[in-house]
């Protein structure tokens, strides 16, 4: 099994405009997702929701910025940890991964022996 | 060979030293002791010894080995001819995963599926050979970190793979039919490979109009190989070719095949580059071809597909449709195409129009520019007698 982290691109403005019934929507999606993970015989070891970029705080060389690391109209909101036999099988979760205005990224997480 | 062994390494670096070392004991072996009957088996059963070898040697090292991932549970594609599953098959799906681009998918089936160097594939691609090592080593890197697994995709999936892996065997055929380089024109390993990969793409899908489009385009052109030099190994042009000696059971095969392929809405690439094959297999003789034909064709092609390399074509039969003036006038047009920098064929159609319209000098600066450009011994030749028939 490798470990997987699911990186969620999204267009943080969709959500900012998103009506509670939109979000209750995207709320159950994550919901359902979470418990279908184990189906696809990988598993969920973890993940969360950021708040959006206007919070992010950025360092670099000691000197503190306002804002994230880098600008990007899809911006990362949320990551989940998964554990999956193979790369089909965490492209399979990740395919399930709510991203409604956006998508995801699939990178394995590096093991150190 | 290498299919095979990976299936023991789970690692394609690891399974490539393995069968390099079989072939350098086999030459020590086969020198003393004679070539065995079946020198393909005993390279391979050499090959997975030494995997094994590895492997058994390695325990501690192996940990930090990113393996390639096995299914044992997938269903086995069981290829009907010999009766097994074909690691070929495994092999090519694995180099033609949806996670890696497309150039990487057809750099790694050409040097691991089918054995080409670097520098055989750099020429294939129309890059440096530095940028298609780095290129290969990336792909390769990516497979084993990311767990591609070493599989053929379940049924679903297939469809969706066929894209890469027609794209993958239509650059082995081409690179076979015209070796980039040597003595040789033809390189008949790549061509009977790729010919064999397509009949089993065909076998496992045989409703997929693109399949058929392919496997006709390679029969058809194939037919003619052995009309394609003369008897000094001298390059003979399709207008010298002996029509009689074309393959006969080919041609038919592949006319078929075309006939089902262009059924397809729109046709694929492949259909319409048979259908332009089979002009030329049905046509009696150079005389009789029908060129309007195949600039209508070529047409249809570049708006469904353009490339540098179509456009090229396309002038080549405009310089026969109309007339050698408007085939380079089509021809100019592609002269700032950076895809046809350092492409020889780009100035050896040149060289022909020119001389065809008698403007010497121009002729030969063009032929001795492509001469530049080609390492085939056979391609040299040709050019090289064609520029001295200018004086």
């Amino acid at each position: 099994m490798t470990k997987y982290l699911v990186l969620i691109y999204e267009d943080e403005a969709q959500y900012a405009t998103a009506t509670p019934e939109v979000y209750g929507e995207i709320m159950a999606d994550h919901d359902r997702f979470s418990a279908g993970v184990e189906q696809h015989g990988a598993k969920l070891l973890g993940g969360e929701a950021l708040e959006p970029t206007a919070t992010a705080t950025s360092v670099r060389g000691g000197e503190v910025t306002d804002g994230p690391f880098v600008e990007t109209k899809e911006a990362l909101g949320g990551y989940y940890v998964i554990d999956a036999p193979d790369l089909d099988t965490a492209i399979a979760v990740a395919r399930t991964v709510p991203a409604r205005f956006g998508g995801v990224e699939v990178r394995p997480v590096m093991t150190f022996d | 060979m290498l299919a095979t062994t990976v299936r023991v390494t789970r690692d394609l670096d690891v399974a490539e030293e393995c069968v390099q070392e079989a072939f350098a004991a086999a030459l020590t072996d086969w020198a003393t002791g004679g070539v065995p009957a079946r020198p393909g088996a005993w390279l391979t059963t050499a090959a997975r010894r030494r995997a094994l070898n590895v492997l058994r040697h390695s325990g501690v090292e192996r940990r930090y080995l990113p393996l390639l991932v096995e299914d044992e549970v997938a269903p086995a594609v069981v290829d009907d001819a010999h009766g097994y599953p074909d690691d070929r098959l495994r092999l090519v799906a694995t180099c033609c995963h949806p996670a890696l681009d497309r150039p990487a998918q057809v750099a790694l089936t050409l040097r691991l599926v089918c054995g080409l160097t670097t520098p055989e594939v750099a020429r294939a691609f129309l890059v440096p050979t530095a940028t298609m090592a780095a290129r290969i080593t990336r792909a390769k890197k990516k497979i084993a970190v990311a767990r591609i697994p070493y599989r053929v995709p379940p049924a679903a999936e297939l469809p969706g793979r066929v894209d890469a892996v027609l794209a993958v065997v239509h650059l082995l055929f081409t690179t076979g039919h015209t070796a980039p380089a040597g003595e040789e024109l033809v390189r008949r390993d790549l061509v009977e490979r790729s010919v064999e990969l397509a009949r089993m793409l065909r076998r496992l899908l045989p409703r997929d109009p693109a399949v058929a489009g392919l496997l006709a385009l390679l029969l058809l052109t194939d037919a003619r190989r052995e009309t394609r030099t003369g008897e000094d190994g001298r390059l003979l042009l399709l207008e010298e070719q002996d029509r009689t000696r074309w393959d006969r059971p080919a041609i038919d095969e592949g006319v078929a095949l075309v006939r089902e392929a262009l059924r397809a809405r729109p046709p694929s690439r492949y259909a319409l580059q048979a259908a332009i094959a089979a002009v030329h297999a049905e046509s009696p003789s150079w005389d009789d071809t029908d060129w309007a034909e195949i600039v209508a064709l070529y047409g249809v092609l570049t708006r469904l597909w353009p490339s540098p390399v179509v456009a090229l074509n396309r002038a080549v039969a405009v310089g026969f449709a109309r007339g050698a003036a408007a085939g380079l006038a089509a021809l100019d047009e592609l002269a700032a195409e950076p895809q046809l920098a350092g492409y020889g064929y780009l100035p050896a159609a040149r060289a022909d129009l020119l001389r065809r319209l008698g403007r010497v000098g121009e002729a030969r600066e063009a032929y001795t520019e492509a001469l530049l450009l080609t390492e085939n011994a056979a391609e040299r030749a040709f050019l090289d007698a064609r520029l001295r028939a200018l004086g």
